[in-house]
């Protein structure tokens, strides 16, 4: 299969930052859904981060690309900081244009594929290398066709998302982020509105990234495959990082008592 | 019943016709103009914007369209003559004819009536399509164009073929300020001939087949843009 990341991002001794999110705290109306919430993930990193329902992750995942507005917390993407500021009572972001450029770096894979649906498939990945990055018509098309191979959707990319299932909807959903190249890809529990047939059609595309060297952070509910790609784990709990370690610590060797039952369920 | 009068007033109901697409392009063009940011701001907000495209829509959807027309074109254009600076402007040929009066009210009316379908058109689009949107670093102004409005649009498309031809049938109401749309040379017929139902028919015939155009153009325009999820 044709690669078009370096693969060799494991060898290198010490390789480049390429997420840090440091200290994020946010708050729901009264509810305090992150309390001071830290990553690090370096190039070929792939971070999974599970816990249960309402433990934050999802929200966490959102902060990282700003869909949410965290409350406190520093956010480096690429060694560029978010700048923010404090706007009547509340925290944003200080420039937009930097935010926006800063998401376009990011790929994000959703739960529920929120794929354009008056687009077809090759419409909407190439979308944002055409509207966002600037790539030309021509390029964008060979790169969304390229990616389109790469989670084998080549023949569907000329239906609308209403006519593919939802293991393909969310392959689409892949490529879509794929074509932008982006530095970090960032999945929010992407096979969790799958039926269960369809979803290994979708964790093989995900585990064929990790395996060429792909910078990504995962919330999932697939314990097994967490397990399985990540480098680093992260268990959530209640809005904090109850455990933090490699699969083998966090699945095997637990500190905490929580994270121990927890994962108890792939033992 | 007697037709003898047909041949003899095609010309005129040909102007009639070009006079009443004129009227119902016009409208709808300028109507859906204002409809889009009408429906949108109720949506986004700003809250002093959204109330006052809220009122808006009330009056115009709360008041005769017959009442609009007139106080436009009997009190409004009643006004501008009394205005010498208005009377002596290279405006006034137009400001003098009715015309320019039916396609503002009618203007309003579209806007009125279509805010209010596009209000729901937009609260109407997944949020997480406009959330995919925003992720990956859209502008705005670049959701609005790519996503949000052909999503909106495309979901209302058969609300909007049936509004619009509401507006083709009330468009005779322009006739009743000196407009001769195809409604108004039919009136001219019934007076020059004293035939009361032949030229009401014939009238009747050319709204279908307005009518008929409105419906199979909207057809084709759906069946080009791909159904919603």
């Amino acid at each position: 299969m044709s690669s078009d990341t370096p693969s060799d991002f494991k060898l290198h001794r010490s390789p480049a930052e390429a997420l840090i999110v440091e200290n994020i705290h946010k708050k729901f109306d009264d509810t305090e859904v992150l309390r001071g919430v830290s990553l690090e993930a370096h190039e070929g990193d792939v971070l999974s981060i599970i816990g249960a329902s309402g433990s934050g992750k999802s929200t966490f995942l959102r902060c990282i690309n700003l869909l949410e507005q965290p409350d406190e917390g520093e956010l480096r993407i690429g060694g560029e900081q978010i700048k923010f500021v404090v706007k009547r009572g509340k925290r944003i972001p200080a420039d937009m244009k930097q935010v926006e450029r800063l998401r376009s770096k990011l790929g994000m894979v959703f739960q529920s594929f929120n794929l354009w649906s008056h687009m077809n498939v090759l419409q909407n990945v190439m979308e944002v290398p055409v509207q966002v990055l600037g790539v030309s018509k021509a390029e964008a098309q060979e790169r969304a066709e390229h990616y389109l191979n790469r989670v084998g959707l080549w023949e569907k990319r000329d239906a609308y998302p209403a006519y593919l299932s939802g293991g393909q909807q969310q392959r689409a959903g892949i490529a879509r982020a794929l074509a932008i190249q982006p530095r970090v890809m960032l999945f929010d529990e992407p096979t969790s509105a799958l039926d269960p047939e369809l979803v290994g059609e979708v964790l093989k595309v995900i585990q064929d990234l990790a395996n060429e060297g792909r910078t990504m952070i995962l919330v999932t509910h697939e314990m097994k495959f967490a397990r399985d790609v990540s480098t680093q784990v992260i268990f959530l709990h209640e809005g904090r990082v109850e455990e933090r370690g490699t699969p083998q610590q966090v699945f095997y060797e637990p500190e905490s008592d929580r994270c121990r039952s927890f994962v108890s369920s792939i033992h | 019943m007697q037709w003898y009068w047909v041949a003899e007033y095609v010309p005129k109901f040909i102007d009639g016709i070009i006079i009443t697409l004129q009227l119902l392009s016009l409208s709808i063009f300028f109507g859906m103009i204002l409809a889009v940011p009408i429906g949108l701001v109720q949506v986004t907000g700003p809250r002093w914007l959204a109330a006052i495209a809220r009122s808006f829509c009330t009056v115009i959807r709360g008041t005769p369209l017959l009442i609009q027309l007139w106080l436009l074109y009997y009190g409004l254009g009643s006004l501008f003559p009394l205005m010498p600076e208005i009377r002596e402007s290279f405006l006034w040929p137009i400001l003098r004819d009715a015309f320019p009066y039916a396609v503002l009210a009618f203007t309003l009316s579209v806007a009125g009536y279509e805010g209010e379908v596009m209000r729901g058109a937009f609260k109407g689009v997944p949020k997480g399509e406009l959330e995919a949107a925003r992720a990956f670093g859209m502008s705005r102004f670049k959701i609005l164009r790519r996503i949000w409005l052909p999503r909106a649009l495309q979901n209302v498309l058969p609300t909007l073929a049936g509004e619009f031809v509401l507006t083709l049938k009330s468009t005779p109401l322009a006739a009743t300020i000196t407009v001769f749309d195809v409604y108004g040379v039919g009136s001219i017929v019934r007076q020059e001939t004293y035939r009361v139902y032949e030229p009401l028919l014939f009238v009747a015939g050319i709204y279908i087949c307005l009518t008929a155009v409105i419906v199979v153009f909207f057809r084709w325009l759906e069946n080009r843009v791909p159904r919603p999820a």
